[in-house]
């Protein structure tokens, strides 16, 4: 392997070096262009030579077969990739926004801003697991916000998939990763599993909202395996008026057992979204530490720390979706709202972490000011609320897996779609009334949802009596179609 | 340029037929054929012809242990294998069996190297049924990459400069960049009788430009593949084990 000085104006595979940006441990970063082209971009080359970590190389070779794969706004995109026979480097997009790590000084930050920093990048881990990566090594220096909004998470050199060879996972017999965020099951050697990225961003939401780590800055392996089995001191404890949802959902980020964390991203960032809908339980409730006594018979229950089998990325991700269902409360619809609850329970029934938003649209008039209370002086919002409730309530499902929402909207479809966009909605359930001319000169809600949604639609329909004249038709088993 | 791979097509027709037409349409330029021609299946005969017909036309071909015991009555095989190349030494013609018994061991080309088992020592029929015999291997070849079958079931290995392994189950359908710093063994899986537990043929395609390989399942009429071996009076289990993939 040859070494290289790279001065700015020098040319690598045409590419001109302007500045060096980042001198890492791993690998130094410069600021790059082509030279008919003013866009910037960035080239990354690893640190590798006599004397220097062979790590290095590995993660690198890691990170040049994972970024070609990824795509979207949560990831740099990426540009160009040199081999290691002349000198291996990467090249990607330059983000233009800023590094969270430049708001450290800031900390503790007030809560909603913490928690929505904290949504964005759940929102780029769901994106990324859908991808099947996971990154195992989210931190502030590795994420940016893009001008327009969304995080980016940077540096794929600790990451893996489960379609790629994991060069890493063989290379070394220590885990490799920032220590403070490092998930205690990494610690057992344990990479193929995505919820050791949402305790990352958990250890980052409480840092972020307490200007402590939860862990501390421990880099020693003993200090390390602390977390197996000490919890850290509840976030209320730090900060008296902390809210008790956050701490719930900041202490479920960190259990020690993946399965108890939240099953997917996406089921996290639906609980930062809707801080009404968390389901509150002792983890809320916490103002100290275990007892030492439960910690040691933590440490010692071998139980805890077998390693479990785990099913792959994809399968996993696809055992936890979140379903929606829109409800029409009007008075005729009645029927259809059994069929609907029918088809719900049926696809819950074999998804066991799959969890359910219910949806009514308070249609609002185009013109007329709405008011909130109806003629009797009932509240339409919690009105409806109720009804959800006692809609969804023959499920049986816990408050964890249900959640109820009216959205206020002159367009049902419209708003519709918005929610399952901005909630990560797997799969909606939506019933349909039969055609009319009304309807079909004024196009159905259900009509336009499943012409335009981003995932799986099922559009449930009360069978249609036979017409005269016509043989009755054998019960249709498709009559429920699923687009 | 796309390099099409298929080993261990036992007599398959098929099979051979169904991954042949999938390569094509891919867009494959070479072809690569790692062994294992006849032995189990039903129709060594018109698969000996198609693999002379490649070798014709500028295909790569390498020897495997069924190939050899067509003409070596000392090759050791399993007691089904036994019977099923009893009948295949009375279907193949001298033309056939000279070409069989004249395949090299071993083929390289730019630091590509096809073998049917493994490079240790090609002659002995190795399975690389883990890490320790996939490194061997790799030690063995200065070759970049490896392309072997043999064990039927696909896989993927690599050796880094500080002689760490990796091994990896592929998915089928997903490139993986053959990066250029470490070594890489890829196992093909089979054509004619794959044992990875899913029926449809195993090939594999690599790309030299951008060093990335995909292993290919191709679904094809295992009904009439079983039915050529039912009927040519070949072991009943021969013809069962197809439609299980084991």
């Amino acid at each position: 392997m040859i070494s290289v000085t790279l001065e700015p104006g020098a040319t690598i595979d045409g590419f001109v070096i302007e500045e060096p940006i980042h001198q890492g441990g791993m690998a130094t970063l410069f600021i790059v262009r082509r030279p008919d082209s003013p866009t910037q971009m960035v080239m990354k080359l690893p640190r590798i030579g006599e004397g220097e970590d062979p790590a290095a190389i590995v993660s690198f070779e890691m990170e040049q077969m994972i970024m070609p794969r990824l795509s979207g706004p949560h990831v740099p995109a990426y540009v160009a990739a040199g081999g290691f026979d002349v000198l291996p480097y990467i090249v990607m997009e330059r983000i233009a926004g800023k590094a969270l790590l430049s708001r450290l000084p800031e900390l503790p930050l007030p809560y909603d801003d913490a928690v929505q920093i904290a949504a964005k990048i759940g929102t780029a881990l769901a994106d990324l697991h859908r991808q099947h990566v996971i990154h195992h090594d989210v931190k502030p220096s590795n994420i940016m916000f893009r001008p327009s909004g969304e995080a980016v998470l940077l540096d794929y050199g600790l990451a893996c998939s489960d379609l790629l060879p994991d060069l890493m996972q063989e290379e070394f017999r220590l885990p490799f990763g920032t220590a403070p965020y490092m998930a205690p099951e990494r610690l057992l050697g344990v990479r193929d599993d995505p919820r050791s990225d949402l305790f990352a961003l958990g250890v980052l939401l409480y840092f972020f909202t307490t200007g402590e780590r939860p862990f501390g800055e421990t880099e020693t392996m003993y200090g390390m395996r602390r977390r197996l089995w000490r919890d850290p001191p509840p976030p209320r404890q730090l900060r008296p008026d902390y809210p008790p949802w956050l701490q719930e959902v900041v202490m479920r980020c960190l259990e020690i057992e993946p399965a108890w964390r939240h099953p997917t991203a996406a089921q996290l960032v639906f609980d930062l979204t809707h801080p009404d809908q968390v389901k509150l339980t002792t983890r809320s409730e916490k103002l100290k530490r275990d007892p030492f006594t439960t910690a040691l018979r933590r440490r010692f229950n071998p139980e805890l720390r077998q390693r479990r089998a785990s099913a792959s990325l994809a399968a996993e991700l696809s055992s936890a979706p979140i379903l929606m269902v829109a409800i029409d409360l009007a008075e005729d619809s009645a029927a259809l709202n059994d069929e609907l609850r029918v088809t719900t329970e049926r696809i819950l029934a074999t998804l066991p972490s799959a969890r359910l938003a219910c949806v009514n649209v308070l249609k609002l008039g185009r013109i007329t000011l709405d008011k909130t209370l109806d003629e009797h002086g009932q509240n339409k919002h919690v009105d409806r609320l109720v009804q959800l409730r006692h809609w969804a309530e023959p499920l049986k499902l816990s408050d964890d897996r249900l959640t109820v929402h009216v959205l206020e909207a002159i367009d049902p479809a419209a708003s519709i779609l918005d929610f399952v966009e901005a909630s990560h909605v797997n799969h909606i359930l939506i019933g349909a009334r039969r055609t009319s001319p009304l309807r079909k000169l004024l196009g159905s809600v259900s009509a336009k949802v499943t012409a335009e949604a981003p995932c799986t639609v099922t559009v449930v329909r009360k069978r249609a009596p036979s017409r005269s004249g016509l043989r009755t038709p054998e019960p249709d088993p498709e009559a429920e179609a699923t687009a | 340029m796309l390099i099409a791979l298929f080993a261990d097509i036992h007599a398959n027709r098929q099979a051979f037929e169904a991954c042949l037409a999938d390569a094509r349409a891919q867009g494959a330029q070479q072809y690569v054929l790692l062994g294992d021609y006849v032995g189990y299946g039903g129709d060594p005969d018109w698969v000996v012809n198609t693999v002379m017909e490649l070798v014709g036309a500028g295909a790569v071909a390498v020897m495997g242990n069924h190939d050899c015991a067509v003409g070596n009555t000392k090759v050791q095989l399993n007691l089904e294998a036994q019977a099923a190349m009893e009948w295949t030494r009375g279907e193949l013609g001298v033309a056939q069996r000279q070409f069989l018994a004249n395949l090299p061991m071993k083929e390289e080309q730019h630091s590509r190297l096809y073998v049917h088992g493994e490079a240790t020592r090609p002659e002995n029929w190795i399975y690389v049924t883990d890490s320790s015999v996939a490194s061997r291997s790799m030690q063995a070849t200065f070759a970049h990459v490896t392309f072997c079958g043999h064990i039927h079931r696909p896989a993927l290995y690599s050796l880094s400069v500080t002689g760490k392994m990796t091994s990896f189950v592929p998915t089928s359908g997903v490139p993986v960049q053959l990066l250029p710093g470490r070594q890489w063994l890829v196992v093909v899986g089979s054509v004619g009788q794959p044992r990875d537990g899913i029926p449809a043929a195993a090939y594999a395609l690599f790309d030299t430009e951008t060093r990335e390989v995909r292993y290919c399942r191709t679904p094809y009429d295992i009904a009439a593949a079983a039915a050529r071996i039912r009927n040519n009076g070949l072991p009943i289990s021969l013809a069962e084990r197809l439609s299980v993939g084991r």
